[in-house]
């Protein structure tokens, strides 16, 4: 176990080497000169080479990877062009917002769609499958800014429950951040259930029609157990993939989502530094959603094991 | 038992949206960029059947121009990931050795990256525009595309036929481009289609974040945009573009269950 984890981290360390190689180069292509941007269009040369020497703009683009770099290792991403703030604090603050949301959402999406994809593939083929599946398919085929366009006109404009625009932090007011935060969750789960059903239901399919299934109900064990004992634990296994996949992607794709709610998440810091060029941060971002990604997928490989015995660590 | 069903209901749906797209090349009830002030965020009313936008241009023609450049981008786009996606996949899966370890190395780092967020980048580098938006969205599709035929090709390769393709003498790009590449067809098919809705997803996400085909060129995605501020005194304006993704997507993703379970009968 603490072999294979070992082995496991070392092989994710070139990965990250080479995601923060091309998220430095993706941020060099991006076009305009940061310094002409915080200085404005009619700056001089001279302030414009002295910002670029204060940024260290003015050396090779190794070099600059290279400092670059080593700072990352130490914790240190950079301040923000625009504000001056550490892109590290800023992006971990963001990163907070974005993952509660995403966590909730694939959370509960995860219960529901468990049981009901279970529950689908036992009656496969009977109206109440068919109804299920056109309805997990309708959800994921719901491009999810357009259903939280759609949850807010229902809920904040026609029946005034909920807020439309802004956000309150948690240490503000607790009570009023989940309202801030019910509509843009429960339009993550609305879409992940349809994705994670279809997915429960076909493994379950697989699974249902193997011989220790058979053997099992043979055996005279209720459907009961047969579904909690042998099916959902062997189709589990397959949707714990499915799970690291859409956790990665919803980190990818949280920006539309915050975009409609106004959240102040990850994925609109992003988009809002693209909008004003500013390196550092968008650099900060990028690191962040992908390293999240590198290690989403860790975790998924460490728990496959503990649904799927047949996979060992080594 | 689903596949007919899949077939008729999501062939329907994307004949109608591929016909509104082929028809807005020729025809629209309007103009998609004329401007008609007296009638600004009116609701659907006779000349202008699903309404107008803040500028009074009639949303059904620029919904059809719309059709055309989301179909025509995703299109482009697959072709571009697909043609990229099978040559590197099938080279390193059928060759091996550095230049495939290399490669993957590479591309396991580009799959650290969700598709639509290195797509952003991409378009933060070559500026929002439709080619622009072709280009990135196909860089960020084509490592999965790499992915997936380099798997497929990696079990061919130990199959008897090929051993016995090269054992009759046959040449090594022969026996890629004749035993290999037919054989990995269904999967790369089953990609394909996953992959337009995807492409279609992201495209009027990156429209919709602004980053997308620039306006006055109707997208979906820049229509949603433009519509929220209008939300609660037009709420056509959000409901109508939206439901027209909606139902893209929901018609190949019919068309790919079809298409799976006719390459694919055992599921």
């Amino acid at each position: 176990m603490a072999q294979f984890l070992v082995k496991r981290l070392l092989m994710a360390i070139p990965t990250l080497l080479l995601v923060a190689l091309l998220v430095f180069m993706l941020v060099r292509l991006i076009p305009g000169d940061p310094a002409l941007i915080l200085l404005g269009d009619g700056a001089d040369a001279n302030s414009v080479a002295a910002i670029n020497r204060r940024l260290g703009l003015d050396q090779p683009l190794p070099v600059q990877f290279f400092i670059w770099l080593g700072n990352v290792f130490q914790g240190d991403l950079g301040n923000s062009i625009l504000t001056g703030d550490p892109v590290l604090a800023l992006v971990w603050d963001r990163f907070q917002l974005s993952a509660t949301i995403i966590l909730l959402a694939v959370g509960t999406a995860t219960l529901i769609a468990v049981p009901v994809g279970i529950f689908a593939a036992w009656r496969q083929g009977s109206g109440m499958d068919f109804t299920l599946v056109a309805l997990a398919t309708l959800g994921l085929s719901i491009p999810s800014f357009w259903l939280g366009l759609m949850l807010l006109m229902l809920f904040g404009i026609q029946l005034g429950w909920l807020p439309v625009v802004g956000y309150v932090s948690f240490g503000q007011d607790a009570s009023l951040a989940i309202t801030y935060l019910v509509l843009p969750v429960l339009t993550l789960i609305l879409i992940e259930v349809g994705v994670l059903t279809r997915m429960v239901r076909s493994s379950a399919i697989e699974v249902l029609r193997l011989e220790y299934v058979t053997h099992a109900r043979a055996k005279g064990l209720s459907e009961r157990s047969v579904l909690f004992r042998h099916v959902l634990p062997n189709s589990f296994a397959p949707t714990l993939t499915l799970i690291g996949i859409v956790l990665g992607t919803l980190l990818g794709g949280i920006a539309v989502v915050e975009t409609v709610f106004t959240l102040p998440g990850l994925g609109r810091l992003l988009v809002e530094s693209i909008y004003s060029r500013d390196y550092p941060v968008v650099q900060g971002c990028l690191l962040m959603i992908a390293t999240g990604y590198v290690v989403v997928n860790l975790i998924v490989d460490l728990l496959y094991p503990f649904f799927d015995p047949r996979v060992t660590l080594e | 038992m689903f596949a007919r069903l899949n077939l008729i209901f999501g062939g329907i749906l994307g004949s109608v949206v591929l016909g509104m797209a082929l028809l807005a090349l020729v025809w629209t009830p309007a103009s998609p960029v004329a401007i008609d002030p007296i009638n600004r965020l009116s609701g659907p009313i006779p000349g202008h059947l699903f309404g107008t936008d803040e500028f009074g241009r009639d949303i059904l023609s620029r919904i059809m121009t719309g059709a055309w450049t989301s179909l025509s981008v995703a299109f482009l786009t697959v072709a571009f990931a697909v043609i990229c996606g099978s040559a590197i996949g099938l080279l390193t899966g059928f060759y091996r050795g550095w230049f495939d370890r290399i490669a993957m190395l590479l591309n396991d780092a580009l799959l650290a990256f969700p598709g639509i967020l290195l797509a952003l980048g991409i378009v933060a580098i070559i500026g929002p525009s439709k080619y622009g938006i072709i280009i990135a969205l196909g860089i960020a599709y084509t490592p999965k595309v790499i992915r997936i035929v380099r798997g497929t090709v990696l079990s061919l390769r130990q199959k008897e036929f090929v051993e016995a393709s090269r054992a009759l003498g046959n040449g090594s790009v022969f026996t890629m481009l004749r035993h290999v590449l037919p054989n990995s067809f269904a999967p790369i098919a089953v990609l394909a289609t996953s992959l337009f809705g995807w492409v279609i997803l992201a495209e009027s996400a990156l429209s919709f974040l602004g980053l997308g085909v620039p306006p006055p060129a109707a997208t979906w995605g820049n229509m949603l945009s433009a519509a929220r501020p209008h939300l609660s005194t037009a709420p056509w304006m959000s409901i109508i573009p939206g439901g027209f993704i909606a139902l893209t997507l929901l018609s190949i993703n019919l068309l790919g269950d079809a298409l799976r379970d006719w390459l694919d009968p055992r599921m």
